[in-house]
Order: C-alpha cells, then structure tokens, then sequence
C-alpha cells in the first residue's frame, strides 16, 4: 500500500470555532495506481494532499505513506521517496531552472557536481523544456513551464509517489494535452504511483485509472472511472453527468481495464 | 437621436396613471451627479406607489438601455415589491427579478459588549504568548543548527552565509558612513558649545571618544541594520511562503532552520559589529573634522588623545552588544517573515512590525547592558 489513510479527521480553527475539513475518511492507494482526487471547491483535497506529505496533523485517525507516518515525510533524502507538484509550482524564486530542478540531488552533496548537472538536464528534456531553459529564472518562464520545471524537480530523484495539485490548471489545451501525455508515459516507464487533486474531467478519463471523490468531508467513492460515474449520488451526478462531464465522458475508451498491480 | 439622460414622466392611460421611463437607466449614466438628482427628483415627484385609488402602472418599453443599477433604484422605490401594473420587455423583467431575488437586507452588525472585549483581551494575551513561544523555539532551533554546524562545517550553508553578508554588510557601509559621519559633525557642534563656556574644550575629545564608541554608534549602526535587513529578511521569507516555497523546502527535506534562519543570523552576528566600528569610525572622523571647526581642536590632537580618554574596554563591549543585536534582529525578522499570511496587507504588516520591534529591541538590550556593565570601561 503506498498511502494509507485511515479515519482522518482534520480540524482547523481555535477551540472555540472548529473547522472540520475531513471526517472519518478513508482512502488507499496502491502501487501503479493513478488516482485522481475530485470534489467540489473547499471540499478539502489539497489539505489531504498536505497530510499526505505530512505539512499538516492530523486532528485524529493516521495517514501511513510507504509504510511510514506522514510525519515522518520531510527528512533526509525526502525526494526519493515522494515528488510534489505544487499548484503554483513553488519553485525557488532565487535559483534558475536549472538549480531548482537539481537542488535536492546537490542537497545530498555526495554527487559529482557534472553528474549532477547531466541528470537535472535529462529530466527538464524529459518533461518537454529545451536545454536553453535551463539557465532562465522562474520569473521568465510562462505558468506551462513553471509546471513542467516543478515535474521535473519533483522527478529528480525517480521517487515512487508523485502528488499533483491541479496539474492541468491554467494550462491551455494543447500544453494540458501534452502534460497528460507526458504522465502517462512517465507512468509507464518508471511504474509511477501517482495521486493527482484535478477539476478537469478530460484528464480524469483520459489518465487515471481510479477516481477518488471527496464529498461531505469523507471519500465517498474509490474505484475505477466507469464505476465512480455509476454511483448514485447527487454529488457525482451534478460532477460528472452535467454539460461537461457528459461531454468528457464520451472521450473514455470502452472498458477494458489495464492491469492493476497490486 | 434620443436624449439618454433617465428621467420619468408621468401619463394617463385607460388603466390609470402611469409612470414612464425614459432614456438609459444604466450605472454609467445614473452615476453622473446631475442624471442622479433629476432621476430622483422625477422619481420623488410621483404620487405615491400605493396611495389608495391611484395605483400606478410603470412602463419601461421606452427605455433606451436598463441594467442592474437602474433595476435595483425602481425595486427600492417600489418598496421591494413588485407594482400591480408593469409593462416591460422580457429581458428587462429577467434583470428586475435577478434584483429582486438577490436584495436582502444585510445582518446588523454585531456590536462589541464589554464581555466579548474581556474575552478578547483575553484571547490577544494568549497570542502574545503563542508567539512568545514561537520566538523561543526560533532561538533554541537555532543553537542547535549552529551545534550542528560546528559538528560538520563542510555541510554548512557557506553560499547562502556569503550572499548575505554581501547584502546585509557591504551593501550597507555607503549608507552607515554617511549617517555616521552627520551625526558626529552634530555632536561635535552641539557639544561645543556647551563646553566653550566651561573652557574645557580638549573634553571634547573624551565626549565624542565615549558617547560614539559605547553607544551611539552601535545602537545607530544597529537601527540602520534593523530597518534595512530586518525588513528585508521579513518579506524574503514572508513571500516565500505565500509562494509555498517553504512547503516545498520542507516536502524535500530541507530544514528551514539550518538553511534559512542559521545563514542569516550568522551574517548579521559577523557583520552588526564592522558595521558597528565603521560607523563609529566615520562618526569619530565627523566629530573630529567638527571640533577643528568649532574648537580648533586639531586632528592630531584628537587622534593622540583618544586611547588615553576611551578605556578599550568600551570597544569591547561595544563589539559584544553589536553581535546580540545583530542576532536579535536576524530572530525577529524570521519570526515575522515565517508569520505572513498570503494577501498584502499582511506582507505590509509583518514587515513594519518586524522593524518596529527590532528598533525597539536594540534599545531595550543597550538599556540591559548599560545597566549591567555600568562599572566597565567608565
């Protein structure tokens, strides 16, 4: 099981005024899996993902990442274990492309500083920037590449979970085509586990493999496409059989499940 | 073509009076000061809406242009309810009832009982101790990163440490020469003076030597610091967070201490006492140059005369006091930075209040240390 989250609360807010952004939820992924996280605004899916990556507690209830506490995320060597994508990139005002692509690798210090420098390279290519990016500041690049720096910064050390917020948003059609495209093979190759909070229907049927719906403060749904949009409540109908939803609905393929690796 | 000035006049119809409109009832013209005062006068000219046996019907088809600002004074005029006669298109029917669906009256505010301001009072101690608290994890967190950096000096954050040292030290020596060295001239003329009339104008040189060496060019050269690397150190890490790239440090296992606050401390422990010395070195040449005018106090008087009227006890502690405040200021200006919330005005805020406590930290540490080391150096 790469995540395990188990009877979650999360309580925001002063004694007095609680907040209660998650109550009870449940939610499990497991290897290869690519999961996408959907609910409403406020629904309280990046605040999940920030459990997951241990930047919040838990009120109560446990959040087990590769098999370790959420709050044990964040040490030592962290980017071998979990990529994060940010919704806004959060790359390193101060450092050019090429820095913050490397910055973890050069963290560690044990590596050769050209070694370091081949493999920042290979992965700006691999996440579709030219090599003469690598030198821009991150005030000179448009919000497409600011995405695609932060991937490939959250790639660099090939970890086995990578966690997107909105990947796709702000991204116009043919950058969100090529991000998907980028992930699904990126998914493939490296046998990634991926976890990705999205409100853009296209890149839910066009890549995950199961839908987690984040309604009414718990998970309500966890399971592939076809079954998520089946399930009868009026949350998922208003999601994913309104004017959009049915019209991304009928880009999915016909059922015929990859395999699911446990 | 029509005047598009909104105005209503009133007609009588087989079904009784009416009150039409006419011209654009649009924001754009109805915020024009003159179309305001006519609208509202013709408006107010109108018998009233619901005087008995004179209901009156509104027409609204000569109407050049209507919108939700127009809709919105006809639904306040007409009390918030619909007229018994309206004559309107479709589309300006639609804009009257997404007003009316939408007018509300808006929940009076709730006002303040000295019970709930006894319960803030209360709830604004408890923060001060939260970031009392927050504070002295700061200070501990950031002995133990300077623990272990002494344990492994070749992992240390040389670049980070340099960089700032630049910005904060030699980046300032212009600005801190130049205050300096005025407030010295200042002293010295004022000093002058009073010291003329006693005669005792080679004490000149023991004034300066004291006031600018133990004092006044610390705490200056520590204000001058404060309000510009106290700032800047606020609103480099406040906007770093609201950016989320201190969520991304610590995703990747970054440890903010050692990476953001050690570095920053560090240079402002090893440059608060140059700058301390330089600026009292330009003070003393100001004061110098100012008691050659003033007294005739020559240089080289003056230089010869100060290592027997200044103990370098003074220098010392002088030097001691910069490192504190240097430290303090780097504290105070990360407690604030790591505080700001994503707007603005919270950037502002933090910012200005950063300064306004390290200045007024600088002032209560001279206070401390002139109290407990009163018999040194005097």
């Amino acid at each position: 099981m790469i995540v395990d989250v188990e009877k979650l609360w999360t309580v925001f807010g002063p004694p007095e005024h609680p907040v209660v952004i998650h109550q009870d939820l449940d939610l499990r992924v497991r290897r290869g899996e690519i999961v996408s996280l959907v609910g409403g605004s406020g629904s309280g899916k990046t605040t999940l993902l920030r459990q997951m990556l241990g930047l919040e507690t838990p009120f109560r209830g446990q959040v087990r990442v590769l098999g370790e506490p959420a709050s044990c995320m964040g040490g030592q060597g962290a980017s071998s274990r979990v990529g994060m994508l940010f919704q806004h990139g959060a790359l390193f005002s101060a450092f050019s492309v090429l820095d913050n692509v490397a910055f973890a690798l050069r963290e560690l210090g044990n590596l050769p500083d050209a070694l370091i420098r081949d493999a920042a390279l290979v992965k700006l290519q691999m996440a579709g920037l030219a090599v003469a990016d690598a030198a821009k500041m991150p005030s000179d690049l448009s919000g497409g590449m600011v995405k695609r720096v932060a991937l490939a910064r959250a790639l660099i050390m090939d970890p086995p979970l990578l966690l997107l917020d909105e990947p796709t948003a702000g991204l116009d059609p043919e950058s969100s085509d090529s991000f998907c495209a980028l992930l699904g093979s990126l998914h493939r190759e490296m046998g990634l586990t991926v976890v990705m909070v999205t409100h853009d229907l296209d890149t839910v049927f066009e890549l995950s493999t199961r839908v987690a719906v984040l309604a009414e403060k718990r998970v309500i749904v966890n399971g592939p496409v076809r079954e998520v949009v089946a399930f009868d409540h009026p949350f998922i109908r208003e999601f994913f059989l309104g004017q959009r939803g049915r019209r991304a609905m009928a880009t999915l393929p016909e059922p015929a499940p990859a395999a699911q690796p446990v | 073509m029509e005047e598009p000035s909104p105005r209503v006049t009133q007609q009588d119809t087989p079904q009784g009076p009416c009150a039409v409109l006419a011209g654009r009832w649009t924001a754009a013209q109805l915020t024009e000061a003159s179309a305001w005062r006519q609208a509202s006068r013709d408006l107010q000219a109108l018998p009233a809406a619901a005087a008995p046996g004179a209901l009156l019907g509104w027409n609204l088809q000569s109407l050049q242009q209507f919108d939700h600002i127009g809709a919105q004074i006809l639904w306040d005029h007409w009390g918030r309810q619909w007229p018994t006669r309206l004559d309107a298109t479709p589309d300006q029917r639609a804009v009257l009832e997404r007003v009316a669906q939408f007018t509300t009256t808006p929940p009076a505010p709730l006002r303040s009982t000295p019970r709930q301001q006894f319960l803030d009072l209360g709830a604004w101690v408890l923060q001060g101790l939260e970031r009392g608290k927050d504070l002295t994890r700061l200070i501990g967190q950031l002995l133990l990163d300077m623990l272990r950096l002494l344990r492994a000096p070749r992992r240390g954050p040389w670049r980070d440490l340099s960089g700032h040292l630049f910005s904060m030290g030699a980046a300032a020596l212009p600005i801190t020469a130049l205050v300096g060295f005025l407030i010295g001239v200042v002293l010295a003329y004022l000093s002058a003076q009073q010291l003329r009339q006693f005669g005792a104008d080679a004490f000149i040189v023991d004034m300066l030597g004291i006031s600018l060496i133990r004092e006044l060019g610390p705490v200056l050269a520590a204000i001058l610091l404060a309000g510009r690397s106290g700032s800047a150190i606020t609103a480099q890490i406040g906007v770093m967070r609201v950016t989320e790239e201190l969520d991304a440090m610590s995703v990747m296992g970054i440890a903010q201490g050692f990476r953001l606050v050690l570095p920053r401390a560090l240079a402002l422990a090893i440059v608060m006492p140059l700058i301390s010395v330089w600026t009292t070195l330009a003070a003393l040449v100001g004061g110098m140059l100012a008691a050659d005018v003033a007294l005739g106090v020559t240089p080289a008087f003056f230089i010869e005369a100060l290592p027997g009227a200044v103990d370098v006890a003074n220098l010392t502690l002088a030097t001691g006091k910069s490192v504190v405040f240097g430290v303090l200021i780097a504290l105070i200006g990360c407690h604030f930075g790591l505080r700001v919330k994503p707007n603005t005005e919270s950037l502002g805020q933090g910012t200005t209040a950063s300064v306004v406590a390290s200045i007024t930290m600088v002032i209560l540490v001279d206070a401390l240390f002139a109290v407990v080391f009163k018999n040194v150096g005097i």
